[in-house]
């Protein structure tokens, strides 16, 4: 077992490359990347779990990096929005899933999320997928309909 | 700030009797929410048990549902003997936050918070859910209807770790699950009700409605009992023996007795007779 330390060492791997890091113990996933690992497209909004806009997919899973503590990341796999290729959103800008910007990573990586895994989109529906991400501009037809379109995209090319 | 890191539960269980101010953390929905701001928390040892494999995942066990204390509510939305078996541990985690929180949100960690809207407990406790806690000095089990004995006061004692959650494999008949929140998704409930009828009767339990979540022991005697209820109005003295909602930020008492008795009768109306 690690002794107490005020600095925790942890490696991951993000977006697809190991680093190795030193942190302080209060720090949270979403402070990791957005300060010392320079990944400044995760957001915060609210700080308490309720907006997504800090979502990131952790070992393959969205969720709210505001909540992680960066120590749990230690030998995970994490995944920005920095590491979504530009064909990965064009569905998402076309159709009108994105105005002010500030919800668009977290939509994009819970959309991501979705799009790896189309059975889940027969079994729960978009909009109870997507609560989870919250957006003040675009009334969620956007964001839900340019997922639709990308799923049944997918389905044409898979 | 320090943080622990044990392997083992042996380590956990060791490190938990030699500092026992030491604070577990799980998927850290609870804990970490608004952490920048939650300073008092930053003075304290953590025990992170995200490293213990050995409470990951769930299995069944001479037909009974065994869930490590690591299992989340994804983990369970993934099982699909669990939708057939145990329907309303399904329904309740659908309706826990979102997504990213059903990904790290354990049903543990909603026991070892105690919340009185908890949706994970009221659904536990209708299935007659033990709560195995160990420590140094062995394994308790308790079952989770005696679990809680005032706002947030618990049986646990500051050296244990909730192991497993283990939900006996009974055969259930009607089961139901009721949230009501100021909205449909990512709303803490304002009034719950998990309501399962067992081979030995019916079990009531309600969220929101007292300091604990809590079993509804004369609200199931009149649904055993086969006396006539005609208007959920009937039910308003028979709630009021077992639970008393205040108002808070979230409602009133007097509309969450209101609210409780139409559920509970329309509900049943389906399901007994004597409701009419
Ligand atoms: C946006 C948001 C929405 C939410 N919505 C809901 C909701 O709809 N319904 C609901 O019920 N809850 C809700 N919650 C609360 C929370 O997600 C749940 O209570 C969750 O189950 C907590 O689990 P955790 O593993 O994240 O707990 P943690 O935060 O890690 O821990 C919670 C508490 O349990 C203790 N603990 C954890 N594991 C153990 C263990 N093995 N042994 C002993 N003690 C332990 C911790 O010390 C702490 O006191 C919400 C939270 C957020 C942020
Ligand atoms: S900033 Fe993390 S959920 Fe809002
Ligand atoms: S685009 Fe502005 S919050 Fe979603």
């Amino acid at each position: 077992m690690t002794p107490p330390t005020s600095d925790v060492a942890l490696g991951f791997l993000l977006n697809g490359s190991s680093v190795s890091v030193t942190c302080a113990p209060e720090d949270r996933l979403l402070d990791l990347l957005r300060g010392p690992l320079r990944l400044p497209g995760t957001k915060e909004g609210c700080g308490e779990g309720e907006c997504g806009a800090c979502t990131v997919l952790l070992n393959g899973l969205p969720v709210n990096s505001c909540l992680v503590p960066s120590y749990q990341a230690d030998g995970a796999t994490v995944e920005t929005i920095e590491a979504l290729a530009d064909e990965r959103h064009a569905a998402l800008l076309e159709g009108g899933a994105t105005q002010c910007g500030a919800c668009t990573p977290g939509v994009a990586m819970t959309a991501e999320w979705i799009r790896r895994h189309p059975a889940l989109g027969k079994r729960f529906p978009l909009s109870e997928l997507m609560a989870g991400n919250l957006c003040r501009c675009t009334g969620y037809d956007g964001i839900l309909k340019s997922l639709e379109a990308a799923l049944t995209d997918d389905e044409g090319t898979a | 700030m320090s943080v622990l890191r044990p392997t083992t539960i042996d380590e956990a269980v060791a490190v938990l009797s030699a500092q026992p101010e030491a604070i577990p953390i799980a998927g850290g929905t609870d804990l970490m929410v608004h952490w920048p701001h939650r300073l008092e928390l930053h003075e304290k040892t953590f025990v992170d048990l995200s490293r213990l494999t050995a409470l990951r995942g769930l299995r069944w066990q001479d037909g009974d549902l065994v869930m490590g204390a690591l299992t989340t509510y994804w983990d369970v939305l993934l099982d699909e003997q669990i939708g057939r078996r145990f329907p309303l541990l399904h329904r309740a985690a659908r309706q826990v936050g979102a997504v990213q929180i059903q990904t790290r949100g354990t049903w543990a960690g909603n026991v070892g918070n105690g919340s009185p809207a908890a949706d994970g407990v009221a659904v536990l406790m209708a299935y007659d859910a033990m709560v195995e806690l160990t420590s140094v000095r062995g394994v308790d089990v308790v079952p989770l209807r005696d679990f809680y004995t005032g706002y947030k006061i618990s049986h646990r004692t500051p050296d244990q770790l909730i192991t497993a959650i283990r939900l006996p494999g009974i055969p259930y008949r009607t089961q139901i699950f009721e949230k009501v929140g100021a909205r449909k998704a990512q709303a803490i409930s304002k009034i719950g009700v998990a309501m399962v009828e067992a081979p030995g009767g019916w079990v009531v339990v309600a969220n929101s409605m007292a300091p604990t979540i809590r079993r509804c022991r004369a609200v199931e005697a009149v649904l055993n009992s086969g006396h006539p209820i005609s208007s959920p109005e009937a039910l308003h003295d028979t709630i009021l023996q077992d639970v008393h909602p205040i108002d808070d930020l979230r409602s009133t008492g007097e509309y969450r007795v209101r609210v409780m008795a139409r559920l509970l009768y329309h509900d049943l109306r389906e399901h007994i007779a004597a409701f009419s």
